[in-house]
């Protein structure tokens, strides 16, 4: 169902490299997408043990093209065209670390993951805990999720929230170029297993890519200033809180927009400094809020920034209903409006 | 409306919900002669001792080789094992019973089928075990009290894997085939298959059970291992029952049928035949080591104990089964040939019960001194690298205890009890 190109896919610099020439020059301007891939060939180059695993992910380049070129360059074995079954990429992932490989699995579709589950929250989470540490499993599982892009059914869904709520697993989520090419390097080099997600509508967002990561893997990121009220949001709400703060400035609100990057661990210092510093705060993503990350991070504002809180933290996010088909979708996601009607009501405590 | 008839009516057995009363060729053998489809194991299964001790001159010449490459001492050496092993398994049984292990698996019945298999293992090959393969673990040199930490709750296995290249005990019922084939993946990628050097060469070898092939896991580990043509062999006990659901609740086919629709071989051996078992997972792990890909075994075998310390099997499975498979005991037809070939004599067979006994009283002590772990452990293997929650937590639950009166102020954990005495 994703874009399918009828003509030849127009030749990339990454796909058309040679073999070990790297990525191009820093900084360029990228695609998130492309970031990926260009982060996904630097950690190949950098570590022979880096495999990649997935549906589609070889000559095709996976139905987002982000391993586009790959298998072409660094052949069969260690980009690899799986079979057609979630469960058995993520339990062969399992051995092919075991045995000191570091396997990044490509989920085709968030709503695809869940026959791997299992193998994720009962295996792949616990099992340097059930080593007693004798065992790591740096294993990193990339999720391209969310909606926006009138999918069909189950390829559209944020279930993030069922891996963070995993202890053992750690979950991060980029939101533009330059964190998805720097944090899928920064995944990888995790010892720990990291469930990485792709916000699939701003794959082809194009932003500059600089020469370093722009910080820890699990630090959140203020992406604009602002002194009236917090905004959290991660991936491709982003984006959408920016317009909101720009909005909101030209009624005189000066929003500062966090974007949290790590979902587990949160980054709870920025959060709470900036709370402590608004007094106001709003949650926003696309999962639907009923023990949503939202639920959590609400939790933790009330508790660390009781005395700081102007109004009550509220959430902007999906309902609680199933991914609605997508003629619904505009309907079902936050967007600028939401964000700021949430905005005024805070305002008006 | 038309009245009910006073008595029922028959069904078509082949129509209705009965198990179907057809089998296959010679396996409809069977069914007449046992309660119980399949109960002999049929004709395809490979035996090369009888159950009363006798040799099997006409079982296949490939698989008569290799037991005639095993010296007297390696036949001695599978007798203690199969004897230690069942030791160790009832020490263990009488643990749980006294209230010192919170269950136990046992492996009653099954021992040759472990030990058979465990002891074609080279030293590079790797296991993957569920949770019975106390006999696997014996044969690779994983020391038993490691086994009964899980049950005595002082951890959920916490040995190293890589130590004896046995990996820790999976629960999650067919998923560690899966791991198996992952990890054959990686051995391929090494390297390390079809070298001819039989120092390097490595085989993986995945226990199941025959509940375990309903999982869609193990479906899914005969793919990959089949696409991929790795060197893992599926090593499946069929010891009839999965706690309360007989063979025929979980398959319509025998089992080892089965592997040849995922294009390998599959056979059918005696399970408490450890000549028989040796032999064929010898070939098995041969063929894989030298780059022929994947097989299928069923050790054809019984759970002459419950399915664990909490399961009562006489609410579904009859006496007159349990006595039928007594008389296929593993340990008794080694015995009996062992001691008609003169290869062993009753000296050796005294020795090694004392030597038994001596084993179940020193796990039996060691597992006592098994030590608690202490609260703050909770914390320590969760994440490899330094994470905020666990650090906040820690501190928390290290305040928390320490809040009460009496608490040790270095402990920091919830070993208040003292049972590190």
């Amino acid at each position: 169902m994703s874009a399918n190109p009828t003509t030849p896919i127009p030749v990339t610099p990454e796909s058309e490299g040679p073999k070990g020439d790297g990525p191009t020059a820093y900084p360029r301007t990228s695609t998130l997408a492309k970031g990926i891939t260009s982060g996904l060939r630097a950690a190949m180059e950098h570590d022979p043990k880096v495999i990649l695993m997935g549906e589609d992910i070889g000559k095709l380049g996976g139905v987002f093209r982000v391993t586009e070129g790959l298998q072409k360059d660094f052949g069969e074995e260690r980009v690899i065209d799986t079979p057609l079954a979630e469960a058995g990429i993520m339990g062969t992932a399992i051995g092919l670390a075991l045995r000191g490989y570091r396997p990044v699995v490509e989920i085709q579709f968030d709503g695809f993951v869940y026959p791997a589950f299992d193998h994720i929250v009962s295996s792949i989470a616990k099992m340097r805990s059930r080593s007693l540490g004798h065992v790591e499993l740096p294993i990193v599982v990339r999720i391209p999720f969310g909606g926006g892009i009138g999918a069909v059914e189950h390829h559209s869904e944020s279930n993030e929230a069922y891996f963070a709520h995993t202890a053992g697993l750690r979950v991060v989520c980029c939101s533009n170029p330059q964190d998805a090419h720097w944090m899928i390097q920064q995944a990888i080099e995790c010892r720990d297993p990291v469930i990485f997600y792709e916000p699939k509508r701003r794959y082809w967002d194009k932003g500059e890519i600089a020469g370093e990561p722009s910080r820890g893997l699990f630090e959140a990121a203020v992406v604009r200033p602002g002194t009236d009220v917090t905004v959290l949001c991660y991936g491709p709400m982003v984006r959408t809180c920016l317009q909101a703060a720009q909005a909101a400035e030209e009624e005189d609100i000066s929003l500062e927009v966090i974007d949290l990057r790590s979902l587990s661990p949160l980054d709870t210092g920025a959060i709470v400094d900036s709370v402590r510093k608004t007094g106001r705060c709003v949650v926003v993503h696309e999962a639907s809020t009923f023990l949503g990350l939202g639920a959590e991070i609400a939790a933790l504002v009330q508790q660390e920034c009781f005395f700081s809180l102007e109004a009550p933290v509220a959430r902007v996010g999906g309902y609680n209903v199933p991914y609605p088909p997508s003629r619904l979708e505009e309907d079902f996601l936050p967007d600028l409006d939401r964000v700021l009607d949430t905005v005024d009501r805070l305002m008006a405590y | 409306m038309t009245p009910r008839s006073a008595t029922r009516r028959s069904r078509n057995p082949t129509n209705g919900l009965a198990h179907p009363a057809y089998l296959p060729g010679s396996e409809k053998e069977c069914l007449v002669s046992d309660a119980r489809p399949w109960a002999d194991g049929g004709p395809d299964m490979i035996q090369l001792l009888t159950p009363e001790g006798e040799f099997v001159e006409t079982a296949p010449q490939e698989y008569r080789d290799i037991a005639a490459r095993l010296s007297d001492d390696d036949l001695r050496g599978f007798y203690r094992d199969l004897v230690f092993i069942r030791r160790f398994d009832a020490e263990a049984t009488a643990l749980q019973r006294q209230g010192e292990l919170g269950l136990w698996a046992s492996l009653l019945g099954q021992e040759a089928a472990q030990v058979g298999s465990g002891r074609a293992l080279r030293r590079q090959d790797y296991a993957f075990p569920t949770y019975r393969e106390h006999g696997v673990a014996w044969c690779r040199g994983v020391d038993p009290v490691n086994l009964m930490g899980m049950f005595r709750g002082v951890n959920h296995g916490g040995w190293d894997p890589n130590d004896k290249n046995f990996h820790l005990y999976t629960i999650i019922i067919g998923a560690q085939t899966l791991h198996a084939t992952g990890y054959a993946m990686g051995v391929q990628r090494d390297g390390d298959v079809g070298t001819g050097d039989p120092e390097r060469d490595t085989a993986v070898i995945a226990y199941l059970g025959d509940g375990a092939t309903s999982q869609g896991d193990v479906s899914e580990a005969l793919v990959f291992s089949g696409v991929n043509n790795s060197p893992v062999v599926f090593f499946c006990q069929n010891n009839q029952w999965a706690i309360s659901e007989p063979n025929e609740k979980q398959t319509r086919a025998p089992l080892y049928h089965r592997a040849r629709g995922f294009g390998f071989p599959g056979l059918r051996v005696d399970g408490n035949d450890v000549l028989a078992v040796y032999a064929v997972t010898t070939a098995a792990l041969d063929a894989a080591r030298s780059g022929q890909g994947p097989s299928f075994i069923e050790a054809f075998t019984y759970r002459m104990g419950a399915h664990t310390t909490s399961d009562d099997p006489t609410k579904y499975r009859l006496s007159a089964e349990v006595e039928r498979w007594k008389l296929r005991d593993p340990i008794e037809r080694l015995k009996a040939w062992l001691a008609h070939m003169g290869k062993a004599d009753r000296a050796f067979f005294d020795q090694v019960a004392r030597e038994a006994d001596e084993l179940g009283a020193d796990v039996r002590a060691r597992c006592l001194a098994l030590t608690d772990p202490v609260g703050t452990d909770m914390f320590e293997y969760v994440y490899g690298e330094p994470h905020p929650v666990m650090d906040a937590e820690r501190e928390a639950f290290t305040a928390y205890q320490g809040s009460f009166e009496g608490a040790h102020a270095e402990s920091g954990a919830g070993d208040l009890e003292g049972s590190h005495a």
